[in-house]
């Protein structure tokens, strides 16, 4: 039976000891309440939720799935129960305004409470964490009064939240979407459309959802400059705030999916349904990108989030399972046979899953560090925070998200046949984690942004903020001989990392479809640089540990370990894709549309 | 009525306990520390009994280093209003817990104390009877159901054969058995407000109580490590070996 427990002593080795969380929230305004003390507190109790109530409805999920019939979705057992423990518990609360009945705790904070959700049951996680994507997007643009009305009950977990995007004919391009807004007498609008893949569309958790829908209103200009942003309530809401009646919005069917059983994944239809436009008309896709900022770390999570769970399972599974002899020869003659941990190869495997969780875990608390600075920080500080989230937002989104699937199925092979088998649990955490290369914007997409709207748009600027950041720490650590190795090999790739960037940025001049042709190895290149950077972080504070003697030598030492073994194992594949990204547009265009498949030839 | 209940921090009840290589303690260095389940449960009944305005105050006391402010603040944020910690070095014996909780609760003019039966470390079983017999009070153990009315605990224990139930007057002792209730998990809200409930630091000497200990612990060493089985070949020779072997049948 598949466990998870909350990693509380690496969140704490990350934001604590590795990224100065304490000295993070000294300086930020609001953060006072955050201290070491208070957010040990908060992470204990967090961490028996997920361990106690959510970890056990996990593979439930998967197996009874939601369930439709007339219009309604029912969610699997206890999915609701563990819900309604989660809104007594305050939870929803814990990072939104405390005059909107919030706990204005920062959201880094949030995030880590959030980590161990989503291991511990990403299904589940998913329908909170659709509201937190709602609550965001009406705390930024919506009116005083949409906040009195919907971000008040969404706080309190009353109710809940989607984001409906996505049509039938339109997800990666929104400028083609058709849903119609019309303007009433009222001042409210009526929406008419059909919306696909909503997440949390329809449900049992809560007694009303809130949509936040992209429409088009009648005069709009074409494409994305005409897209507006609505509410739209499951049912209305009268004058004193309370449940009217049913709005004209309802979920046509759920779809049958890979993974994510236990989310409802919906159809959504629009019939002239009520709704109230959010900040400025035709300015929707505007108001949306802040929202799509933390979606896609939210996704970058959860590549982490299956990594994590992955390597706690199969490391238990490892250190249990006896199978052949060491090579070198019987290392417990005791025993039948040795366990799978003695196989170098198995080693492989687990460790490949700890540097990218572990790794991973650094670049998401390292981001959620950087939205608390974007909402809090000094305007020096929110526009360097800014920059280097959109940066990093297509990396940590793609590349954790790659690597996480990596890691989930290594877990499974770990296994061997009985990965494949469902009690074990690894075929789901496979299953579920696939979706998320997917949404949020495929990988491809990410790789697109990345390199033609983030690196290359801006002539490098925002590249070069990061790298310099790199660079400095390198210089930095350099003298120290025990970290030479890893300082020495991420300043030489870093300055690569600028380099090819370069000679891309010059191919693309001559050809656009260099950039495309270049994207998806790009940006697997800048992950694993950047994987590189958090590595060479952890490496220098678990090194200065052991210098100053700790009595968690083990604990110290295996981060150095991890370390090697990513410098020396993982990074290697940086020369893989700096060979294929420069390789030309060429050896992928060349070939005659007719000529990929001869099925009649 | 106020209540008193005492709580300790404990090695947590999911860790693998490990014995220090020299055999004088359980070695307690980075592992995970938690509310001996145990007290959680007294916390959960004096929280109800106040939740159903039969108590109007929860005191909890804990009596150890600093670290064990921690687990008092996990009482407060679970409802209990304010704590106090009696600060001495880890590792008192159960009569010196129980004089400090005695003439803690004695100080405080406590109605009802409420203790765990037993804690997961040491496994005495002993405090809440010697605090009892310390202040002269009437004590019911190893409570599942608690009723207080008219001044008086109907108190219903579980026993051997089955379950007693008594009534004792108030002040009381009670201690808590595993089936008296499921305690709650602490919400967020209430985490916060925990850090602003008062607790109070005070010492032996305040309290005018000698710990001295008569208990000495000699040796701690882990169980056993099982050995593997065997195969039997027939009946008779199970029970050969139940007589014999294992002397487990005469």
């Amino acid at each position: 039976m598949p466990e998870y427990k909350a990693p509380l002593r690496d969140i704490k080795f990350v934001t604590e000891e590795v990224l100065d969380f304490p000295g993070h929230y000294a300086k930020l305004p609001g953060a006072e309440e955050a201290t070491p003390d208070m957010v040990s507190a908060i992470l204990e109790e967090g961490a028996k939720f997920a361990e106690r109530v959510l970890s056990p409805l996990n593979r439930v999920g998967d197996q009874q799935g939601c369930q439709f019939k007339d219009g309604v979705v029912t969610t699997p057992d206890g999915f609701k129960e563990a819900y309604q423990q989660y809104v007594e518990g305050g939870w929803p609360s814990l990072s939104h305004p405390e005059d909107m009945g919030g706990q204005g705790l920062p959201d880094s904070l949030g995030m880590m409470v959030t980590e161990m959700i989503a291991t511990s049951n990403w299904s589940w996680g998913m329908y909170p964490g659709l509201s937190h994507g709602a609550m965001n997007t009406i705390e930024l643009h919506g009116t005083d009064e949409q906040k009195q009305t919907y971000l008040t009950k969404l706080v309190s977990g009353e109710w809940t939240g989607t984001m409906c995007l996505t049509e039938p004919h339109c997800g990666t391009d929104l400028g083609m979407l058709k849903t119609k807004a019309e303007p009433q007498d009222d001042g409210s609008y009526a929406i008419t459309g059909t919306k696909i893949f909503i997440s949390a569309g329809e449900h049992d958790m809560a007694d009303n959802i809130v949509h936040i829908v992209l429409a088009r209103l009648p005069d709009a200009p074409a494409g994305t400059k005409g897209i507006s942003l609505f509410i739209v309530p499951k049912h209305n809401v009268d004058a004193s705030g309370e449940i009217a009646d049913r709005n004209q919005v309802s979920c046509g069917s759920i779809e049958h999916k890979m993974g994510i059983h236990g989310n409802a994944t919906c159809v959504m239809n629009f019939d002239g349904a009520k709704a109230f436009l959010i900040g400025e008309a035709n300015r929707g896709l505007n108001c949306m990108f802040t929202f799509m900022n933390t979606a896609r770390i939210g996704t970058a999570l959860q590549g982490l989030a299956h990594a994590e769970w992955a390597l706690q399972n199969s490391v238990a599974y490892a250190k249990d399972r006896l199978q052949m002899r060491a090579l070198s020869g019987a290392k417990s003659p005791e025993k039948p046979a040795d366990s799978i941990m003695v196989h170098p190869d198995v080693r492989r495997m687990l460790l490949t899953q700890k540097a990218f969780a572990e790794g991973g875990r650094a670049l998401i608390h390292y981001c959620s560090m950087l939205v608390d600075t974007t909402k809090k920080g000094t305007a020096d500080e929110k526009a360097e925070a800014d920059e280097l989230m959109s940066l990093l937002t297509p990396i940590a989104k793609a590349f954790l998200t790659e690597t996480g699937f990596e890691s989930a199925n290594q877990g499974l092979q770990v296994f061997g046949g009985h990965g494949f088998i469902a009690e074990w649990g690894m075929e789901q955490n496979v299953r579920d984690c696939r979706i998320s290369m997917l949404y949020e914007g495929t990988t491809g997409i990410q790789a697109l942004d990345l390199l033609g709207r983030k690196v290359l748009m801006t002539q490098g600027a925002t590249l070069r903020r990061f790298t310099k950041i790199i660079h400095k720490f390198c210089k930095e650590h350099k003298g120290n001989k025990r970290l030479k190795p890893y300082m020495t090999a991420l300043d030489k790739l870093n300055s690569e990392w600028g380099d090819v960037t370069l000679k891309i940025g010059m191919k693309a001049m001559r050809n656009k479809e260099e950039v495309g042709a270049a994207s998806v190895d790009y940006l697997m290149f800048s992950g694993y640089v950047v994987l590189a950077y958090f590595w060479a972080r952890m490496a220098a504070v678990a090194q200065t540990k052991l210098d100053e003697g700790t009595d968690e030598v083990a604990f110290y030492t295996a981060k150095l370990q991890t370390a090697t073994f990513y410098y020396e194992r993982i990074l290697p594949r940086t020369r893989a894709h700096a060979d294929a990204m420069l390789s030309g547009a060429d050896n992928l265009l060349a070939m005659d549309e007719d000529s990929f498949v001869f099925l009649n030839a | 009525m106020k209540i008193l209940v005492s709580v300790k921090r404990v090695i947590d009840y999911n860790v693998k306990v490990r014995v220090k290589s020299d055999n004088t303690a359980v070695d307690l260095t980075n592992v995970k520390m938690s509310m001996n389940p145990f007290c959680e449960i007294a916390v959960e009944e004096a929280i109800r009994l106040k939740e159903k305005g039969i108590a109007t105050e929860v005191v909890v006391v804990s009596v150890g280093t600093k670290s064990c402010q921690e687990t008092l603040r996990t009482a407060l944020a679970l409802g209990a209003d304010r704590a106090i910690q009696v600060d001495t070095e880890d590792g008192l014996d159960s009569l010196g817990v129980a004089k400090l909780l005695a003439k803690v609760a004695q100080n405080e003019a406590a109605d009802l104390i409420i203790m765990g039966k037993q804690s997961i470390d040491s496994d005495n079983n002993q405090t809440g009877q010697m605090v009892a017999a310390l202040l002269d009070y009437p004590q019911a153990t190893f409570a599942s159901d608690v009723v207080i009315e008219n001044g008086e605990a109907q108190v219903t224990r579980e026993i051997d054969g089955g379950l007693q139930t008594l009534s004792i007057t108030l002040p009381a002792v009670v201690t808590t058995d595993l089936r008296l209730n499921e305690p709650r998990f602490a919400s967020l809200p209430n985490i916060m407000k925990a850090k602003r409930k008062p607790l109070e630091v005070i010492t032996p000497a305040d309290l005018g109580i000698d710990v001295g200990s008569n208990v000495s612990v000699i040796a701690v060493a882990p169980p056993a490590e099982r050995a593997g089985g065997v195969k039997v070949g027939s009946v008779a020779e199970l029970v050969d070996k139940l007589k014999n072997e294992a002397k487990v049948v005469s």
